[in-house]
C-alpha cells in the first residue's frame, strides 16, 4: 500500500549545519498494517511523515501510494489519498466554522470540489451518524463553531475526519501528545476503533512506548535519520519497554537516552 | 435631514457591494487585499469608457465586473505564485491599476492615450434607463404623497434607484450567502482559516486564494461601475481609500450585528455601508467640515468603530461578572443564616 524506497533528505545543504534528515529509508507497508514508529527527538520520524504526506519532497528516492508513483505529486493532490491527524489539536480542522461543515470538507476530499451546497440533508444524516460513533455528544452540536470545542473534542474530530472517506494511508504525527491523560487514552482507543473499523493502513508517530507497543501490528525504531530496528507482529505482541530499550544499546552501543522528555515510559 | 439621509442611505446600497468584496478578501480568506483602491476605478472606468462608446449599459457593468475579477486574480497570482507579501501584492496591483485605468479611460479620447475622467452627463446609464421605466408607475407621487403626509418635506425626486439597489444588493447578498456554503466556499473559508488543514483534505489553496480575490475584486468593480453611473462621472481618484471605507463597513457592521452565521455577518456588513455613509452625511452637515474633510471622517470612523465595541465588551462584561458575584454573596450569606449545618454539609470534616 505504501512503499517508501531509498529516501534521502538533507537539510541546510552545503552550508555548516548540513544535517541528514532522512539516510536511505526503505519501508514498506501492506494493506491493514499498523506501524507505531518511535524515536528521540530529531530522529527523522516527523521529516518521513511530511515525506509521504507531501510536505517535503526527498532528495532522491521513489515513494509509492497503491501501487502509483507520487514522489512529484504536490501535496494538495497527494492528500486524496492520504488522511492525518497533527500533534497540535488546533491544526487539523477549522476553527470559526461548524462541525458539520468541517465534516463536509473532508467528506469532499477524494471528490472535485464543485458549486453545489457543502452540506445538505443527507449529508447532515451521514454526519450525524458517524459523530455518534465519537460518543462526545458532538452530533447534537452540528451547528457549533469548532473553536468553541475542547482540546480532546477537536482531536476526536480531527481523527474522524481525516479517517472520513477511508484514505488509503492514515498517518498520525503524535496526535495524542497535546492532551491529558484521560483524553489521550480517549482518542487512543477511538484511534484503534477507526483503523480497525476502516481497516486503514495506519503509520503512527508516538513518544509514548507503552502507546507504541499497545497499538498496532508493526514497530519501528528510529535513530539519527536511520530505521535502526524493525519489529513484526508475533514478536511485538511479546516486547516489552525493557527489552525495546535493551535491544537499542545492543544496535547503537549507547544507552538509550531515556530522558522522560524525550521517550515517556 | 431627511433628503441627506435619503441620499446617504441610496449611496450607502451601492457601496455595501464593494463592501461585501472586502468582507471576502478581508474576513473569509484573511488577506489584506489593497488591490481595492484600483479596482473600483477599474470597474467604474471600464463601464463609462463603454457607455461613451455607445455599449449598453447593462453590457459595460457586466465587462467591467469580469475585468474586476481578473484583477483580483492577477493579485492572487502575484501572492501565490510570485510569493509576495500579501499586503506587497495588493500594493503593486494597485498602483499598476493606476496606470490600467488611465489607459482604459483614455479609449474615449481620439487624441490622448490616458485620461484622467469621463463625465457621464448626458449619457445613458443604468439608472436612468430603469427611471424611465420606474416612471411610468407612478409609485414615486405615491410614496412621496405619504411622506408629504406625514409632515417631512424636501423629497427626493424618485425612488427608483433605491428600489433597484435595494433589490441588486438582496441578490448579491443570496449568492454571496449560497456561494460561501457550497463546497468551494467552504474551501475557500477554510484557507482563510486553516490553510494546513484543508490542504490536507486535497484542496488547492493557491488556487482558492486567486478565485477568491477575484470574486471578490469582481464585487468592487461591480460597485465601481455602478457609482460612476450613479454619480454620472467616473475619475482616476475616485477609488482612493475605498479599502478603508469597505473595512469600515465591514468593522461597523460587525460590531452592531455581531457575525454568528453567514448570512448574518453579510446583512451586518450591508447594513455597515448604510450606517457609514449616514454618519458621514450627517458629519458634513457640521458647518466647520469641508468636503476635503471626508477621509479624515472616515478615518475617525473607522477608529471610532475599532475602539468603541472593545469598550463596550469590557463594560459588559464587567456588569455580567460583578452581577454573578453579587448571587454568590447572597448563597453564601444564606447559607450562614441557616446555621453550622449548611456549612458542616460543605465541608464535612
Amino acid at each position: 500500500m505504501l512503499k517508501l524506497t531509498q529516501i534521502n533528505k538533507l537539510f541546510n545543504e552545503a552550508t555548516p549545519d548540513e544535517k541528514i534528515a532522512l539516510d536511505q529509508i526503505n519501508l514498506k507497508l501492506n494493506p491493514g498494517d499498523f506501524m507505531t514508529v518511535i524515536g528521540s527527538n530529531g530522529a527523522g520520524k516527523s521529516t518521513m511523515l511530511n515525506m509521504i504526506s507531501g510536505a517535503l519532497t526527498p532528495d532522491f528516492g521513489v515513494i509509492e501510494i497503491a501501487n502509483k508513483d507520487v514522489t512529484k505529486l504536490p501535496e494538495y493532490k497527494r492528500s486524496q489519498m492520504i488522511g492525518r491527524v497533527f500533534q497540535d489539536p488546533m491544526a487539523g480542522t477549522a476553527p470559526t466554522m461548524t462541525i458539520e461543515e468541517n465534516l463536509a470538507m473532508a467528506y469532499s476530499r477524494n471528490k472535485k470540489r464543485l458549486l453545489r451546497k457543502g452540506v445538505d440533508k443527507k449529508r447532515r444524516e451521514l454526519f450525524r451518524e458517524s459523530l455518534e460513533s465519537l460518543h462526545l455528544n458532538l452530533e447534537n452540536r452540528l451547528n457549533a463553531k469548532v473553536g468553541m470545542l475542547s482540546g480532546g473534542e477537536r482531536q476526536a474530530l480531527s481523527l474522524l475526519m481525516a479517517t472520513f472517506t477511508q484514505p488509503d494511508i492514515l498517518l498520525l504525527d503524535e496526535h495524542t501528545a497535546a492532551l491529558d491523560p484521560s483524553r489521550a487514552e480517549l482518542i487512543t482507543n477511538l484511534t484503534k476503533e477507526l483503523v480497525e473499523q476502516n481497516q486503514l493502513t495506519t503509520l503512527m508517530i508516538t513518544h509514548n512506548m507503552q502507546q507504541a507497543l499497545d497499538l498496532g501490528n508493526r514497530l519501528i525504531m528510529m535513530d539519527k535519520g536511520q530505521i535502526i530496528l524493525e519489529i513484526e507482529a508475533e514478536e511485538k505482541k511479546k516486547l516489552t519497554i525493557p527489552k525495546l530499550m535493551d535491544e537499542f544499546q545492543r544496535i547503537r552501543g549507547e544507552k538509550l537516552n531515556s530522558d522522560k522528555a524525550l521517550l515517556s515510559v | 435631514m431627511f433628503s441627506a439621509v435619503f441620499g446617504s442611505v441610496e449611496q450607502g446600497i451601492i457601496y455595501a457591494i464593494m463592501a461585501l468584496g472586502v468582507y471576502i478578501s478581508f474576513r473569509v480568506l484573511d488577506f489584506p487585499d489593497l488591490t481595492v483602491d484600483g479596482s473600483f476605478v477599474t470597474g467604474a472606468g471600464v463601464a463609462a469608457t463603454m457607455i461613451i462608446l455607445g455599449y449598453h449599459p447593462v453590457l459595460a457593468t457586466a465587462v467591467a465586473v469580469i475585468i474586476g475579477f481578473l484583477a483580483g486574480c492577477v493579485t492572487g497570482l502575484l501572492h501565490t505564485k510570485g510569493k509576495i507579501n500579501a499586503l506587497l501584492a495588493g500594493i503593486l496591483m494597485m498602483i499598476a491599476l493606476y496606470s490600467i485605468n488611465l489607459r482604459i479611460m483614455g479609449l474615449t479620447s481620439e487624441n490622448s492615450i490616458g485620461r484622467p475622467n469621463i463625465p457621464l452627463l448626458n449619457a445613458e446609464t443604468m439608472f436612468n434607463q430603469f427611471q424611465s421605466f420606474w416612471g411610468s408607475l407612478g409609485i414615486d407621487t405615491a410614496i412621496n404623497n405619504f411622506f408629504s403626509m406625514l409632515g417631512v418635506q424636501y423629497l427626493p425626486a424618485t425612488w427608483g434607484t433605491l428600489f433597484i439597489m435595494a433589490i441588486i444588493v438582496l441578490l448579491i447578498k443570496l449568492i454571496v450567502d449560497w456561494f460561501l456554503k457550497t463546497e468551494v466556499g467552504l474551501a475557500i473559508r477554510a484557507t482563510g482559516d486553516n490553510k494546513k488543514m484543508i490542504r490536507s483534505f486535497s484542496a488547492n489553496t493557491d488556487t482558492l486564494i486567486i478565485v477568491g480575490l477575484g470574486f471578490s475584486n469582481a464585487l468592487v468593480a461591480f460597485a465601481g461601475a455602478l457609482i460612476a453611473q450613479y454619480s454620472k462621472f467616473a475619475d482616476i481618484g475616485m477609488g482612493i481609500g475605498m479599502i478603508i471605507i469597505g473595512l469600515a463597513s465591514v468593522i461597523i457592521g460587525e460590531a452592531i450585528f455581531g457575525t454568528k452565521t453567514i448570512v448574518r455577518t453579510t446583512f451586518a456588513v450591508i447594513s455597515g455601508a448604510i450606517i457609514y455613509r449616514i454618519v458621514l452625511g450627517l458629519a458634513l452637515r457640521v458647518d466647520f467640515l469641508d468636503t476635503g474633510d471626508m477621509k479624515l471622517i472616515t478615518a475617525v470612523i473607522v477608529i471610532v468603530a475599532l475602539i468603541l465595541p472593545q469598550y463596550f465588551e469590557k463594560k459588559r462584561e464587567k456588569s455580567r461578572k460583578a452581577k454573578r458575584h453579587a448571587e454568590r454573596l447572597v448563597e453564601y450569606q444564606h447559607s450562614l443564616t441557616k446555621g453550622g449545618a449548611a456549612v458542616a454539609k460543605t465541608y464535612p470534616d
